[in-house]
């Protein structure tokens, strides 16, 4: 069977450049609004699974969930110290940081309007856990002293906290010594400090979390089972990078459902709108059909050529959404994540899996709308439209 | 008479087409109108919020308690007409999925002070009485199925364990806007607890709220109330209970920014389909203008057949859009479960549906009519070819 020509495809929707234009524009919108719906989800999983490192393990409280909800004792965490297997620092020491984790609400820059940012206390080992924080300005906090490390989204958004600026709570005056880059991860948004001094400061009892490495990764049913079982401690420990994942699982799904959804409800518009312009174009074209059927092309290479012209109208369509949506990688967002109640700043992630569902929905939405027109065309008789003509 | 005679059986004249049109348009409508109901939903927190209540905080976050004995300090102060306490339990209902608040509260005072939770006398005062027992809104209720005498058990996250309560009234809202989806305690159960568990020093509270006789008072005494803890070691932040609400609003404000974007694009999208038609349309009848024009109609006459032509279309969709409206934020709202406690279309969001209904109309009619307006007679008619 003799199909027909691409070009004449092209050409076809070239003679109609308004129309085509104003039906790929409400396409493009359609695969705009799909393709950032799913590269914001992405980002909020990104910054967060990249938050935690593989051979990390965190332990919380039973069925906290998050660390603000969680609480562990100090004999608790003299027990978790004494675990076997832990892997060491040069000087012997274990490597494993006890973390006091609270929000405190701060104004933003620019709007004034409060938001909850995360303020971690840690130590020399919490810095050796993490070797995706870097210390890019000033200096780190010292020991003992009311001291702060600002994240870099942090410091960006939210006044007092950016480099020689000051905060005061718990009673006491705390400068910003030093900025951290965290590499996009869920610790740009934080402010960190000494464990001891935070302890002291909100006069806290009890941890939020404890962080530590395995000397063996391989160890971590073992140590898991150890911490479960033992009757003193009321604890469950969790691979890190599992942990931040859960975190991302509220928001990010949250996100891609509220998004699918819509997209699907403003499909039927797009569709619609293809609909009409395909009909239109087999509307305008009868006579023409008619001659091509006389010439001997089948039925099929006709219904080929339109469902090609309405596909070739939806991928210019996704094309020109999708590369609107490249443009948001560059846009930052900071919003707070419902599962930790506190700011998390992410950018919006094009992957090329997202770039091809994108595309591959554009092409459905052509498929669906370009069919039953394709579909009528045909099925007109030679005569019928010859004599139309 | 004329005129709208013509308009109706030009619109018609392709039947699929305006169809398709009317359909595009009723699915952007209605979920232009959905998506300004959920962010109304987002608000509904700060709608209901009373103007005689203040809330106080911990001036560091929400997330640390304030101790109990502040409680008389700020009965004391002037213009403090009520004073009762809260603590979120953030519990879960057998999954995740079924969030709903619940408050640990002093029961007498904190119904005192929010008169529009209804409840009856006998169910009042079967909840004062039993310390185990608990409320909750009608919505909450009729959602799960609970029944007077119920036992619903909440398996803690701040407060660790599976606590288990026994209903002893529903309430219903004094109006539309009341959260019917909340759960009350008693606050002396989970202090108690907290006390055997832990030991000593469980007088915590999570908020105040403070009832006040006069709204205009609301700035001065919210800052009587931290002034009388300031450099104490729980400083306090107190705020309307409107500010209040609007800060939980304001921590998702990208999400929220989204939504709007997006409800504006589907009204973009539409824009863009219905000037497609409109433009087939005027591009079709192209020699039938020129004919109009020849017979001595003016050439705004042409222009006003498009117009009225489009905003015709434009309101027919729009008017069955809003109808689609009603049943379909009843569903999502059913969807949706729990998670907004009020989810109802406003009259402020009907109003913006007509408006886009009718900028949909006259924006999509817009290039054909200038295009028309301006094309000769001769050529037009040359067109008939």
């Amino acid at each position: 069977m003799h199909a027909l020509p691409l070009a004449y495809v092209a050409r076809n929707l070239w003679v109609r450049r308004v129309t085509t234009l104003l039906t790929a524009l409400g396409m493009a919108l359609v695969a705009y609004v799909f393709a950032t719906v799913l590269m914001m989800s992405e980002g909020i999983r990104a910054a967060l699974v990249a938050t935690g490192q593989p051979d990390n393990v965190i332990v919380l409280r039973k069925g906290a969930g998050a660390e603000i909800n969680s609480g562990i004792t100090r004999p608790q965490a003299a027990v978790l110290e004494t675990l076997p297997g832990l892997a060491r620092d040069a000087g012997g020491r274990p490597l494993l940081s006890k973390e006091p984790v609270v929000l405190n609400s701060l104004p933003k820059r620019g709007s004034g309007k409060p938001s909850n940012v995360t303020l971690r206390g840690t130590g020399p080992s919490g810095l050796a856990l993490r070797p995706q924080v870097r210390l890019v300005e000033g200096r780190m906090f010292r020991p003992g002293k009311a001291e702060i490390v600002a994240g870099r989204a942090t410091a960006a958004g939210f006044a007092g906290t950016g480099l020689g600026e000051s905060l005061r709570f718990a009673g006491r005056e705390w400068q910003v010594v030093g900025l951290f880059d965290a590499g996009g991860t869920g610790f740009d948004s934080e402010l960190w400090a000494d464990a001891d001094v935070l302890m002291q400061a909100f006069r806290r009892a009890s941890y939020s979390s404890v962080v530590f490495r395995l000397a063996d990764p391989a160890g971590f049913e073992a140590a898991r089972a150890q911490i479960e079982t033992d009757p003193r401690l009321t604890l469950e420990a969790k691979p890190e990078t599992r942990f931040y994942a859960e975190q991302s699982e509220a928001l990010a799904s949250f996100i891609r459902i509220l998004g699918l959804t819509l997209s699907v409800i403003f499909s039927i518009g797009a569709v619609v709108g293809a609909t009409i312009t395909m009909f239109a174009a087999v509307a305008q074209r009868v006579g023409e059909i008619g001659t091509l059927r006389a010439l001997g092309f089948r039925r099929g290479a006709v219904l080929a050529a339109f469902l090609a012209e309405s596909l070739l109208l939806a991928l210019l369509g996704g094309a020109l959404g999708l590369a609107a949506a490249s443009g948001m990688q560059a846009v930052r967002v900071s919003t707070v994540n419902f599962q930790t109640f506190s700011e998390l700043a992410f950018q919006f992630r094009l992957t090329p899996a997202i770039a091809l569902q994108t595309l591959g929905f554009a092409l459905a939405m052509g498929l669906v709308g370009g069919f039953v027109p394709a579909w009528r065309a045909a099925r007109l008789r030679i005569v019928d439209c010859l004599r139309a003509a | 008479m004329f005129v709208l005679r013509l308009l109706l059986k030009n619109a018609f004249r392709h039947r699929l087409r305006t169809a398709l049109t009317v359909l595009g348009l009723v699915v952007a409508v209605c979920a232009y109108g959905l998506l300004r109901t959920v962010i109304d939903a987002w608000y509904a927190g700060a709608e209901a919020s009373s103007s005689t209540r203040l809330v106080t905080r911990s001036a560091i976050s929400l997330t640390f308690p304030l101790p109990l004995s502040y409680a008389e300090r700020i009965r004391a102060l002037d213009g403090v007409s009520g004073l009762s306490w809260a603590n979120w339990f953030g519990g879960v209902y057998v999954s995740e999925r079924n969030f709903f608040a619940q408050f640990a509260v002093d029961p007498p005072s904190y119904l005192a002070l929010y008169p529009e939770y209804r409840l009856s006398d006998a169910e009042r005062q079967a909840f004062f009485r039993d310390q185990q027992g608990a409320v909750v809104g009608r919505k909450l209720a009729e959602k799960f199925g609970w029944k007077l005498g119920d036992q619903i058990p909440l398996r803690g996250t701040i407060y660790p364990g599976t606590w288990t309560f026994t209903l002893r009234g529903i309430y219903e809202g004094a109006e539309v806007g009341t959260d019917e989806q909340q759960m009350l305690f008693h606050w002396k159960r989970l202090s108690e607890a907290l006390r055997q568990r832990t030991g000593a020093g469980s007088d915590r509270v999570g908020v105040f709220v403070i009832g006040i006789s006069d709204p205009d008072e609301a700035a001065a005494i919210s800052q009587r109330v931290d002034a009388q803890f300031r450099n104490s070691l729980a400083e306090t932040l107190t705020e309307t209970e409107k500010a209040f609400q609007l800060g939980f609003v304001a921590m998702s404000e990208a999400i929220l920014l989204a939504i709007r974007a997006v409800s504006g694009i589907v009204i973009v999208i539409i824009m863009a389909v219905m000037a497609n038609t409109m433009t087939m349309t005027a591009r079709e009848r192209l020699a039938e203008y020129a004919t109009l024009k020849a017979l001595g109609f003016p050439g705004g006459f042409v222009v006003r057949l498009l117009f009225g032509e489009s905003l015709l279309i434009a309101g027919l969709g729009g008017a069955l859009g809003i109808a689609a409206s009603f049943p379909a934020v009843r569903l999502v709202g059913q969807l949706t479960g729990t998670l907004f406690p009020v989810f109802r279309l406003s009259p402020t969001t009907l109003a913006l549906q007509v408006a886009a209904s009718a900028a949909i109309g006259v924006v999509a009619a817009a290039w054909p009519a200038w295009r028309m307006s301006r094309i000769g007679i001769v050529n037009g008619l040359r067109h008939v070819g």
